[in-house]
């Protein structure tokens, strides 16, 4: 009977290797281990031996059905992952087709975009960003600003009125006032913001965005303004470019200058591809802001306020946020940033 | 301002081609628009020629064939069709090769049969002169075969240079030479004016009167006998037509060549119209008429300064002369005038008068009272010399010259704090003289201003510049500022305005910039009743049309207007927002921020609008396109704009809640006030049907808040710690069946504050209405989660919370738990 289990667990561990599928491996562990089969009843009839039989053969049908029962238990999960295995080869999708998102993100408008790019890099170099209203006094957005009481962009034609003395601001510059008034030096600060002109065509809409800069200190020079506007213009326009400031004239700096960059798409040759560059035209640098050193007589609008021209002195800057951004994204036309058309804006932000 | 080179070079001639000049004008201030060539090109081409035998043409009675000397021995046969050619005549001749001012290159070819080896030159094919009536006859001086552009200036060079506001001395060539010697280093030739004919005193049978002198300081006038008016030799033509000006006549040519040498205008009157040999100056009487020069009646005002004789005003001062004494072809007697007016008041009156003219364009930018005598010397050297004319003794000078010139102080440490590079006093001193400016050399160096920079140069800072601007500003080394104090950082509300942009892109919604202004029509289209605040808008003085007339009250109209757009351009399901500000006319007795503070006692500051920052959402049509998976998105409505809302306010950390609310643009039954904090901010709902209609959008709702608020709440709340995970929630549900006109945000408080401490959390799960409920019922299932932060809770601690809210709900609000 002993070897008669030894037998029979030898005989099944073989059919059960031989099995090949789990219908297979079910078939021998029926054939072996079913309520009909050799073994099972063979340990039924172990109660009727001797008892000084029962407990060996016991022993060595139980071990022989246990050895019986892991062969097929191994090789049960060996066959189940062959099998799923088999069968995750035929589950295959088209992986080409289009994704279903979760949720579709929108975009940031590209003028918003920018101006957080110019806002970051003055924020790193230690400006705070302040803030004005877009309707605002004439004495804010030219008089303290040293615009003589002739001043042509006084005129109707240059500016929106709202009444004799209040204007929709020309520039982010009547903040640098506000600014003053609100706070003693050392002022460092940057304002976004929106502005309007009464022009109209592909490179001038009614509103557009500016970025104003400000520091005014003990110390600060027209060198300074070059080192400042250096970072801002490597950090925007990539850290080989260079830029280049040139004498200029603005009523409220003194001196003034403007700021070219050098052009990044030649990378400040003037040409590509043995052709004239195409962004600069060709003269290698392209203009991307006015500045200068706060005129004194803008000190001397707010002297009460802690601005003594003799004490202290500063500098002041002032980009087109959408400038920026044309040249940035070689946007063509002004116009796009305000048609809001879903083609344009899903191309930034 | 057009510089050609070839006249600039009388004065200085730096040794450089034009685009390095045109560099280096750039770089000290002056900047160069362009370098245009003016004039013929392939100049080898052009030549003098001699007409040695003039034939008519044998097939056209108005062609003439010439045997015309070119030079070296040989000859060219050329076709000619102008009148005045003849055999003996210098000529201009253009070969084959020749390159016209307009470009085209020239060829031999066949006229008639005929063959045309050139062409025999009138002066407008040269460029240098208008008339194509007749072919240009060169005196006989120079032999056949010269190269015609030692003869003629033929070709220039001419910068176009942009002059700031604040340099009218280089609205003259003369000023452009200073300016390019001092960038160059080129010497500089003694100005025209060094010689002056004329001589001081009374002149017979002219006389002047200012009546105004505050609006005239200078008034000078010379007379010019046995004028004779006649075309201008084609050299001064031609610097005329180089810079831009048509040659008329010699006398009116001389006035605007002075005027482009000198920068200062002139006027030549024709003395024998002048009625009563008498000018007088004065200004202008209310609603008085003058015909100018153009033949237009203009209409005046005491502003507008006019000259006038005995039968009335001739001209207006500054802008333009009149037509009834200006000089003509009979002209024999000129009274010369060069005047000073003030720049503003010239400004002023042509802009009122819509009238810009060179002259006006100078005298805006206000000249100096020395720069008239300077003018009135070059144009009697010329009337003298091209005019045959008498210069009669005298010069009529009311006002004089102007004030002493300002000597300036320049601290060698100033010009290195400012500029933060050190600059020498030596070199300094060498800039200031180049520029004109005398320099007294010393431990501080004290500088003298020149006339013609007396209105822009007036303190040290102004004297830095000119130093700056020519030693090289570009050469300044870039450092940054020395402040190791702080660094910079976004404000919590402006920080918060950036979470507000993130969390609506999130969602999915695309960020518009719409136009402040608007159509006034706007506010009917979106039904603003009568006495609606939101209709009192800021209205333009000058807009540039009735589309942008009013400042927005409400950022709506522009999401409607970009929704409207995009749907006209096959885009009808868009997702937009937009963060902007509004400009609602100012309530009653609220104080906008722009006018607090030192502005409130600024002129204007109570018609300053009450602006406010706002954001607004709209949703049109589908809230997602269309996949392969789930080809039906759902659509905006009420409850999409209220989730995109709650996403927004719960992510700002902001406590809010909505009422039932009516808006005239909003469909009445899906409209809600936001509340912020328990003030109310702004609205939610769907669009009203015919508002959408006005926009042609379709199936519309949104919502729009008070930005300033929202930021300033959400900054004020800091995200603290809280602990989720010590003690474990106990989860409950609760159909409860309520009255249907019981808002379910009524029916959350109700709980909540049953709820206690305990309730952590309660969210509506399932609204039914229908025949389970009965009529007038609604059922809401609640979900609810109890948590305690330092204990489990005990089975009996939330059955005691929970029979409490089921009390609470049937004893406010009538309402009966379900199952
Ligand atoms: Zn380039």
């Amino acid at each position: 009977m002993i070897e008669r289990a030894q037998h029979l667990a030898a005989e099944a561990r073989d059919a059960v290797h031989g099995a090949s599928s789990t219908a297979d491996l079910e078939e021998v562990r029926v054939r072996y281990l079913g309520r009909k089969a050799e073994l099972p009843q063979m340990l039924r009839q172990v109660s009727q031996l001797p008892a000084e039989e029962r407990g060996g053969a016991g022993q060595a049908l139980n071990e022989a059905r246990r050895a019986i029962e892991s062969a097929v238990a191994g090789r049960a999960a060996e066959l189940e992952e062959a099998e799923l295995v088999a069968r995750l080869e035929r589950d295959r999708i088209d992986v080409t087709l289009p994704g279903d998102p979760v949720r579709e993100l929108g975009r940031l408008h590209l003028i918003t975009q920018t101006r957080r790019e110019i806002e970051d890099v003055f924020l790193g170099l230690g400006f705070d960003v302040a803030e004005g209203p877009e309707v605002d006094l004439v004495h804010y957005n030219f008089d303290a600003l040293n615009h003589a009481p002739g001043h042509p962009a006084r005129a109707w034609t240059d500016t929106f009125y709202v009444s004799e003395d209040v204007v929709l601001r020309t520039h982010t510059s009547p903040v640098q006032i506000r600014a003053m008034e609100a706070a003693p030096p050392p002022l460092y600060v940057i304002v976004p913001g929106r502005v309007f002109r009464p022009d109209s065509d592909a490179t001038h809409t009614p509103q557009f965005h500016q970025v104003e800069g400000l520091a005014v200190d003990e110390d600060v020079t027209l060198a300074d303004l070059h080192g400042t506007l250096l970072a801002f213009a490597r950090a925007t326009f990539g850290d080989e470019r260079e830029v280049r400031l040139r004498p200029h004239f603005f009523p409220f700096t003194e001196p003034s200058v403007e700021v070219d960059v050098s052009c990044f798409q030649c990378r400040g040759t003037g040409s590509v591809d043995g052709g004239r560059c195409p962004l600069c035209k060709g003269e290698r640098w392209i203009e991307i802001l006015g500045a200068g050193m706060v005129d004194p007589n803008v000190f001397g609008y707010v002297r009460e306020y802690g601005y003594d021209p003799e004490r202290i002195q500063g500098f002041a800057f002032g980009m087109g946020v959408e400038r920026i951004a044309m040249l940035k994204h070689e946007v063509p036309d002004l116009r796009l940033f305000y048609d809001n058309d879903v083609r344009f804006l899903e191309q930034f932000g | 301002m057009r510089a050609p080179l070839e006249w600039l070079h009388d004065y200085v001639r730096p040794d450089l081609p034009a685009a390095e000049l045109a560099e280096r004008l750039d770089m000290t201030g002056t900047k160069v628009e362009r370098v245009e060539r003016h004039g013929v090109g392939a100049l080898d081409a052009f030549v003098v020629g001699r007409v040695l035998e003039a034939e008519r043409h044998p097939d056209a009675d108005r062609l003439t064939v010439c045997r015309v000397d070119v030079g070296g021995g040989a000859e060219a046969s050329i076709v000619c069709g102008a009148p005045n050619v003849a055999t003996g005549q210098t000529v201009a001749v253009a070969r084959p090769g020749a390159v016209m001012p307009d470009g085209t290159e020239l060829r031999a070819a066949k006229l008639r049969g005929v063959v045309s080896e050139g062409m025999i030159l009138a002066e407008d094919e040269l460029g240098i002169g208008t008339d194509h009536t007749e072919i240009l006859v060169l005196d006989g001086g120079a032999a056949p075969g010269t190269p015609l552009v030692e003869v003629l200036p033929i070709a220039t060079d001419v910068l176009e240079l942009e002059i700031t506001p604040n340099r009218p001395d280089c609205l003259g060539v003369y000023g452009v030479a200073r300016e390019v010697h001092a960038a160059t280093g080129a010497p500089l030739q003694a100005p025209p004016w060094s010689e002056d004919p004329g001589s001081a005193g009374g002149v017979e049978g002219v006389e002047i009167e200012v009546r105004d002198p505050d609006l005239a300081p200078r008034f000078t006038a010379r007379r010019f006998d046995d004028v004779t008016i006649a075309p201008s030799p084609p050299w001064l033509k031609a610097r005329l037509m180089a810079a831009g000006q048509r040659p008329i006549n010699n006398v009116v040519d001389i006035t605007n060549y002075v005027m482009l040498l000198t920068g200062q205008p002139l006027h030549a009157f024709d003395l024998d119209r002048v009625a009563g040999g008498r000018l007088v100056v004065r200004r202008a009487r209310d609603g008085e008429e003058v015909e100018t020069l153009d033949g237009e009646v203009r209409r005046l005002d005491p502003d507008v300064v006019v000259i006038e004789d005995a039968e009335g005003p001739t001209s207006i001062a500054g802008v333009m002369g009149g037509a009834r004494s200006e000089v003509s072809q009979d002209t024999t007697r000129v009274l010369m005038e060069v005047a000073t007016w003030i720049g503003p008041n010239i400004q002023r009156t042509s802009l009122r008068l819509g009238l810009r003219s060179e002259a006006s364009a100078r005298f805006e930018k206000q000249l100096q009272p020395e720069q008239a005598m300077e003018a009135q010397a070059v144009a009697a050297q010329l009337m003298v010399q091209l005019c045959g004319a008498r210069l009669v003794e005298g010069t009529i000078d009311v006002g004089g010259p102007g004030p002493e010139p300002a000597v300036l102080a320049l601290r060698e440490a100033r010009v290195a704090g400012l500029l933060g590079a050190a600059i020498p006093s030596g070199r300094s001193a060498e800039i200031l003289r180049s520029l004109g400016f005398g320099v007294a050399d010393g431990e501080v160096l004290s500088v003298t201003v020149p006339h013609w920079r007396r209105g822009d140069v007036e303190r040290e800072v102004d004297l830095i510049e000119e130093v700056a601007r020519i030693d090289g500003v570009d050469r300044l080394p870039a450092t940054l500022p020395a402040r190791p104090d702080r660094g910079g950082a976004l404000s919590a509300e402006q920080h918060a305005r950036r979470r507000v942009e993130d969390a609506l892109v999130a969602q999915g919604l695309y960020e518009i910039q719409g136009w402040s202004f608007q159509g006034p029509s706007v506010a009917d289209r979106l039904r603003l009743p009568e006495g609606d605040p939101r209709r009192g808008a800021v209205r333009l003085a000058n807009p540039l049309s009735e589309e942008q007339s009013v400042l927005r009250t409400t950022l709506l109209g522009s999401l409607l207007d970009a929704a409207a757009h995009n749907a006209a351009h096959g885009h009808p399901d868009v997702r937009l927002f937009e963060l902007g500000a509004v400009y609602p006319a100012r309530a009653d007795g609220h104080v906008p921020a722009a006018a607090r503070g030192p502005a409130a006692e600024r002129p204007g500051a109570g018609e300053l609008p009450d602006e406010a920052r706002r954001v607004g959402a709209l949703l049109c049509g589908a809230l997602a396109p269309a996949s392969w998976r789930s080809p039906d998105a759902p659509r905006a409505d009420f409850f999409a704009a209220k989730g995109a809302l709650a996403a927004l306010l719960d992510w700002m950390r902001v406590p809010w809640s909505v009422q039932s609310a009516r808006e005239p643009f909003l469909h009445p039954g899906r409209c809600a006030t936001v509340l912020l904090d328990g003030e109310p901010a702004g609205w939610l709902g769907e669009l009203h049907p015919l508002v959408a209609e006005s926009w042609d959008v379709q199936g519309a709702a949104g919502f729009e808040l008070d930005l300033d608020r929202l930021a300033a709440l959400a900054a004020a709340r800091a995200a603290r710690f809280r602990d989720v995970t010590s003690f474990p929630p106990v989860r409950q549900d609760l159909a409860v069946v309520l009255p249907a006109e019981v808002p379910a945000a009524r029916a959350l408080d109700v709980v909540r504050k049953a709820g206690g401490d305990l309730l952590r959390s309660v969210r509506v799960f399932d609204v039914y209405r229908g025949e389970q409920v009965g009529e007038g019922r609604v059922s809401l299932a609640l979900a609810l989660e109890f948590q305690a932060p330092d204990r489990t809770l005990t089975d009996e601690e939330v059955a005691e919370r929970r029979t409490a809210i089921a009390a609470a709900l049937a004893a406010e609000l009538g309402g009966e738990l379900r199952g």
